[in-house]
C-alpha cells in the first residue's frame, strides 16, 4: 500500500529531531525585530532628548518593564501556540494582569490629580502619534513572526496571530520608549496599551489568512 | 487492555526524536490506523477516496513538524490536534465551511479505540467465541492498531500466518453478527 512505502521511506535514516527549535526561532525574531525597531527609534522618530536624565527617574524605566513584559507574555503564549494543541493560556493572562495592574495606577493617577489637570495628563502630548508610532515599528517584527511561525504547527491561527500580534507590539513599545518623552501613568496605561492593542488585532486578522500550513 | 496507549506511543515517540527509525515507523503506523479510522468516520462516504491522500498528508506534516512536539505534554493530543487541522484545512480547500467538533473526550482519535461499558461486554462476548490465538490477532490489529507482523510476532506467528489467522476469524465473526436466514 502506498502509505506503507510512505512510512518506510518517512522512518529510514532518521535524524535527531532539532529540540528547542521554537523558542529559539522565536528568540530569533525578538533579537532581529528589537533591533530593527530600535535602528527605526534612533533614526527615524529620534531619542528623547532627555533621555540621560530620564534614565534617573522612574516614568522610563515603568514604561520599558510594562512594554517588556506585554512582549514576555506574546512570547509565552506564542511558544505553546507554535505547537498543535497549544492554548497559550499563561501568556494570555501575563499581559492581560500587567495592563490591569497599569490601568489601576492610571486610575489612581487621575483621581489624585485636580480636575483641570486630568486631561492634559492623560492626553500628553503625543497621545494621537503614540499608538500610530507603536503599530507602525510593530509591523516589520509582526511580519517577521508570522514567517517564523509558519515553519512550525500552529493549528489555532486567529489565536496564534493575536499572540505574534501582542509579541511584536510589546517589543516595539519597548523601543517607541526610548523616543517617547511622556510623563504620565496614565498616559501609558492607555496609549501604549492601544498601540499594542492595534497590532494584537492585526495579527489575530491576518493569522488565519497567513499562518495556514500544508 | 489498550488504555495505556499514550505512554506507549509517548516512549516511542521519544525515541523516535532521538533519531530511532524503527520506533518512528511504529509511531506512524499506528498514526496511519488511527488517522484512517477517524477521517473515514468524519469526511463521510462522498470522500471515501480522499481518505487515503489526507492520511497521507497528515503522516508528512507530523514528520516534516515533529520538532513542534514538546516532551511535557501529552503526544496523543498533539497528534489529535495535527489531524483535526488537516480535516479542517481539507473542508477549506474544497470551499465547504464546516464546523469540525472539537471533541474534549480524551481525543476522539483515541477514543473510540476504547469502546466502553456495554460495547466492551458484547465486544468481549463476541471475540471471547474465538479461538484465544485469533482472538488476540483481531484486538491486536483491528482494536490496537497494531501491523500484522506486529501482532503476529507476539503469538510468536510470521506475518504470513497472521494474515490468513486473522482472514480466517474476521470470517467466523462475520458469519456470527450476520443475521441468520437470508
Amino acid at each position: 500500500m502506498e502509505t506503507e512505502k510512505l512510512i518506510d521511506a518517512l522512518s529510514t535514516d532518521l535524524p535527531p529531531a532539532q529540540a528547542g527549535q521554537v523558542p529559539r526561532g522565536i528568540v530569533g525574531v525578538a533579537v532581529a525585530g528589537g533591533l530593527v525597531a530600535l535602528a527605526l527609534v534612533i533614526w527615524w522618530l529620534g531619542l528623547r532628548t532627555d533621555l540621560m536624565d530620564a534614565m534617573h527617574g522612574p516614568m522610563l524605566w515603568i514604561k520599558a518593564t510594562y512594554a517588556a513584559v506585554l512582549a514576555l507574555g506574546g512570547y509565552l503564549a506564542l511558544e505553546r501556540l507554535s505547537r498543535p494543541a497549544g492554548t497559550g493560556r499563561v501568556g494570555v493572562l501575563l499581559a492581560g494582569a500587567i495592563l490591569l495592574v497599569l490601568l489601576a495606577a492610571g486610575t489612581l493617577q487621575l483621581m489624585a490629580t485636580v480636575p483641570g489637570a486630568r486631561m492634559d495628563l492623560w492626553m500628553g502630548n503625543s497621545a494621537q502619534r503614540c499608538p500610530v508610532y507603536i503599530l507602525l515599528l510593530a509591523l516589520p517584527i509582526l511580519a517577521g513572526t508570522l514567517l517564523t511561525l509558519r515553519r512550525f504547527a500552529p493549528t489555532r491561527l486567529a489565536m496564534a496571530g493575536g499572540a505574534a500580534g501582542l509579541f511584536a507590539g510589546g517589543v516595539a513599545a519597548t523601543a517607541y520608549g526610548l523616543h517617547c518623552p511622556e510623563t504620565s501613568v496614565a498616559f501609558v496605561a492607555t496609549w501604549y496599551s492601544l498601540g499594542v492593542a492595534l497590532s494584537t488585532g492585526l495579527g489575530a486578522v491576518l493569522g488565519p489568512w497567513v499562518l495556514r500550513w500544508r | 487492555m489498550f488504555l495505556d496507549v499514550e505512554p506507549r506511543l509517548k516512549a516511542l515517540m521519544l525515541r523516535a526524536q532521538a533519531g530511532d527509525g524503527p520506533a518512528w515507523r511504529e509511531v506512524l503506523t499506528v498514526l496511519n490506523a488511527r488517522l484512517t479510522l477517524y477521517f473515514t468516520r468524519r469526511l463521510g462516504a462522498d470522500h471515501v477516496s480522499e481518505v487515503e491522500d489526507l492520511v497521507q498528508e497528515t503522516l508528512l506534516a507530523v514528520h516534516r513538524r515533529r520538532m513542534t512536539y514538546d516532551v511535557t505534554q501529552p503526544f496523543t493530543a498533539w497528534a489529535y490536534a495535527i489531524g483535526r487541522y488537516k480535516l479542517i484545512d481539507f473542508w477549506r480547500r474544497r470551499g465547504v465551511r464546516r464546523h469540525v467538533p472539537l471533541d474534549d473526550v480524551a481525543e476522539t482519535l483515541w477514543v473510540d479505540a476504547e469502546p466502553s461499558g456495554e460495547i466492551n461486554t458484547d465486544l468481549d462476548r463476541l471475540l471471547g467465541g474465538l479461538p484465544a490465538r485469533q482472538e488476540q490477532l483481531v484486538r491486536g490489529v483491528r482494536i490496537e492498531g497494531l501491523s500484522l507482523a506486529e501482532a503476529g510476532e507476539r503469538l510468536g506467528m510470521t506475518e504470513g500466518a497472521a494474515k490468513v489467522s486473522l482472514h480466517r476469524a474476521l470470517k467466523a465473526l462475520m458469519a456470527k453478527v450476520a443475521p441468520r436466514g437470508d
